[in-house]
């Protein structure tokens, strides 16, 4: 066999490539595929939990969410909360990933350090910083008690948003680091040394070369960050706050669960489960067309 | 050959009708300690005392509205169990799904099982049946909202710790001395909506809701906005500005500001003893919940917690026979007796409540008689019988927004109620419109 023929064609049989695709294809179809196409279809029904009677409602279900001030609310909560989630966990990530960088002893105890949030499921992040600001049990919260601060997230909606999304962004911290230290260290050092001997000082460095050379990964992080805002944050949720204090803290994959599993509302929540799609593949078609287009090395 | 292959298919068939297997029946619940050993001790008693039919039980969730759904998605993918452990607040869900559930009266009878509503607890019973009496559900573990103090406390501030605070005023005047005294928290009160609301309204023989409660059909309608509860959560509210009354959460999270010693007293679950005597550093004691004597006809009697077994429909007749058989193992006395004593549940029967009596159990473990002479304190009416509104673990969470929203200073009280009660009823419309069929 010749290298020209082999290159042209790897795979004599035309069933081999499709049975080397047909397991991933299968696991989108059970997992993405038909729920989907489940929830649309629920979306547009108002049915009882058992699923005994189901009365068509055409877009019912939507018109109605829209109509809800608490549905707009949370909609515009959702936004607050993955835009501070998203620029929290990035500019701290950055930060950390910059100085990371420029340490020379000791670098890998500190990476270490830094990736092991990571490794913590989202709820047990939740938990722990619950123990540790609880204004009963919390030694943080004790001591802003101690220092006059009326520190009460039960009922202060603010001090519980604050919460979530430090606990939500400090767990996403870990994640971004790793993509900034990469970028960082791939960026050649003689770009870096060039610019050193034209006498430009390091912040100046940072804005006009590490910068620019890092914003596809920024790019990258920021769709990632937003997406895990919105959806992946449940268990922080669920685990400290239950989106109260009165909802300040309920974003939409939240309430999508509590008129889902705890209100039975099948319609409404499959509703919401749409829209939340619609979302996610907006912010995927967005990160493709841009990442690929408009952010060059 | 064709009479050896016919004498083999033969051998086959007379050994699997004489080792038939038994009757696999499916329990799926959401115990966990002491509670999930004994419901292995029943299930292991059961499957010995005979050979036709075989109990699993499965531990599902911590979490009963979980189990709810699992229970519900199951239904819908045609994978349900035969017996659920479903709690008191679903059972309006429940009842509705016609020919999703078999009814226990239904199922006893078709059996040939004996069944006798009148064995259980009043209260229980009332909770669990239909407006003409027939039992929906078979009774497990039941609880009620009681009263807990911390006697160190209440003698550090000069009250006397052999003299629980019997009604509101008393218990606000406690809680305002233990505050000045120093104490960081006089009064706290886990599951507000179901102590400070649902059991305050049966306790003060004040609707709920209009329809008996919803008792008497779907298209009923919220009516807690009353100024009896108003006062009581104005008097609240008003306390907790300088701490001596403390809101610590929704459900189970304040329990800890009583066990930590941090708040002298607490209104939640009988089954909180436990914890608590396994925890507390402190001397402690229960009571009846408070009433406002002021309200005609209080203290009238508190209504139940937590959950009862329901049998999911569209099951073979055997399955069914061996359903009825196990619950039939269920009611027995030895069985029930052991229940409640080495649970932190009520008995739910009334010869399984005498024979403890009679024991001197409740001698030896005070407390424990407390939450039974509350439920029985008076023959329920239709504002204590229980609450029975679909969709009320979604309209538990709408109420508790509004009371976080009044507790914050951001609404009235009387707005709060106000908007709960409007919010409860759109949800009560969306469930009597699914539920309809």
């Amino acid at each position: 066999m010749t290298p020209a023929s082999s290159a042209k064609a790897p795979f004599q049989n035309k069933l081999l490539p499709l049975m080397l695709l047909l397991p991933q294809l299968l696991i989108t179809l059970v997992f993405f595929y038909w729920p989907s196409v489940q929830a649309v279809q629920q979306s547009l029904y108002i049915e009882d939990p058992f699923g005994l009677s189901s009365e068509f409602a055409g877009l019912a279900n939507f018109t109605a969410l829209f109509k809800d001030a608490r549905y707009v609310d949370a909609f515009l909560r959702s936004l607050f909360f993955s835009a501070a989630v998203a620029g929290i966990s990035l500019s701290l990530s950055l930060l950390l990933a910059v100085c990371a960088d420029r340490v020379v002893r000791g670098a890998t105890a500190y990476k270490t350090l830094l990736l092991l949030p990571y490794a913590i499921a989202p709820a047990l992040a939740g938990i722990t910083w619950m123990f540790v600001v609880h204004p009963s049990i919390g030694i943080v919260g004790r001591a802003f008690i101690a220092m006059g601060i009326e520190w009460n997230y039960l009922l202060n909606g603010n001090q519980a948003m604050g919460l979530v999304i430090f606990a939500a962004a400090w767990k996403q911290i870990s994640y971004n680091f790793i993509f900034f230290l990469a970028g960082l260290q791939s960026i050649p050092q003689s770009l870096m040394e060039a610019a050193a001997i034209d006498g430009a000082g390091p912040a100046k460095r940072f804005r006009d070369i590490v910068f620019p050379l890092l914003s596809p990964t920024a790019f990258f992080l920021l769709v990632v960050n937003i997406v895990y805002a919105f959806f992946e944050t449940f268990g922080v949720i669920h685990a400290v706050t239950s989106g109260g204090p009165s909802k300040s803290t309920e974003i939409l994959v939240y309430k999508v669960y509590s008129d889902g599993v705890v209100g039975l509302d099948i319609g409404g929540s499959a509703a919401q489960s749409v829209i939340l799609m619609v979302i996610v593949i907006a912010l995927t078609f967005v990160q493709f067309r841009y990442v690929e287009r408009k952010v060059h090395y | 050959m064709r009479s050896f292959i016919a004498a083999l298919s033969l051998g086959t068939v007379l050994s699997v009708s004489a080792l038939a297997a038994p009757v696999e029946i499916q329990w799926w619940h959401a115990m966990t300690g002491a509670n999930n050993d004994r419901v292995n001790q029943i299930v292991e008693a059961f499957n010995a005392s005979q050979a036709d039919y075989k109990v699993v039980a499965t531990f599902k969730s911590t979490d009963y509205t979980e189990l709810m759904n699992q229970t519900i998605a199951a239904y819908r993918a045609g994978t349900a169990p035969h017996i659920t452990q479903i709690f008191e607040v679903g059972t309006a869900t429940m009842m509705s799904a016609k020919g999703a559930v078999k009814p226990v009266f239904e199922l006893m009878a078709e059996a040939g099982e004996k069944f006798d509503p009148k064995s259980f607890l009043p209260a229980i019973t009332g909770y669990y049946s239909t407006a003409d009496g027939k039992m929906l559900s078979m009774p497990f573990n039941s609880s009620t909202a009681i009263f807990y103090y911390n006697k160190d406390v209440f003698a550090k501030a000069g009250l006397d710790p052999e003299k629980a605070p019997k009604t509101w005023p008393e218990a606000f005047d406690a809680a305002k001395k233990i505050r000045a005294s120093g104490h960081p928290c006089g009064l706290t009160t886990a599951w507000v909506t179901w102590t400070q609301m649902e059991n305050f309204s049966a306790w003060h023989n004040i609707p709920y809701g209009t329809k008996s409660n919803g008792f008497g059909g779907f298209d009923t309608e919220f009516k807690f906005n009353n100024p009896t509860v108003i006062k009581h959560f104005e008097t609240l509210n008003d306390l907790q500005k300088d701490g001596t009354f403390k809101y610590g959460g929704r459900t189970t999270q304040p329990e800890g500001l009583f066990v930590s010693g941090e708040c002298a007293m607490i209104a939640t679950s009988s089954g909180f003893l436990g914890n608590l005597m396994r925890n507390a550093k402190f001397n402690f004691a229960t009571a009846m919940l408070p009433y406002y004597p002021d309200v005609a006809g209080a203290p009238q009697n508190s209504i139940i917690g937590g959950a009862t077994l329901w049998v999911m429909g569209g099951k073979k007749a055997d399955e069914y026979k061996g359903v009825a058989k196990f619950f039939t193992h269920l009611s027995k006395l030895d069985v029930q007796v052991t229940n409640h004593q080495q649970t932190g549940f009520l008995p739910v029967t009334i010869a399984a409540y005498e024979e403890t009596k009679k024991s001197g159990f409740y001698e030896k473990n005070p407390g424990r008689e407390t939450p039974i002479l509350q439920l029985q304190n008076k023959a329920p009416t239709e504002n204590s019988m229980g609450v029975r509104f679909g969709n009320l673990p979604k309209i538990r969470d709408l109420i508790m927004d509004e009371v976080e929203a009044a507790f914050a200073g951001k609404i009235s009280v009387k707005q709060a109620m106000d908007n709960a009660v409007a919010n409860g009823n759109e949800e009560l419309r969306r469930f009597e419109r699914t539920a309809k069929n």
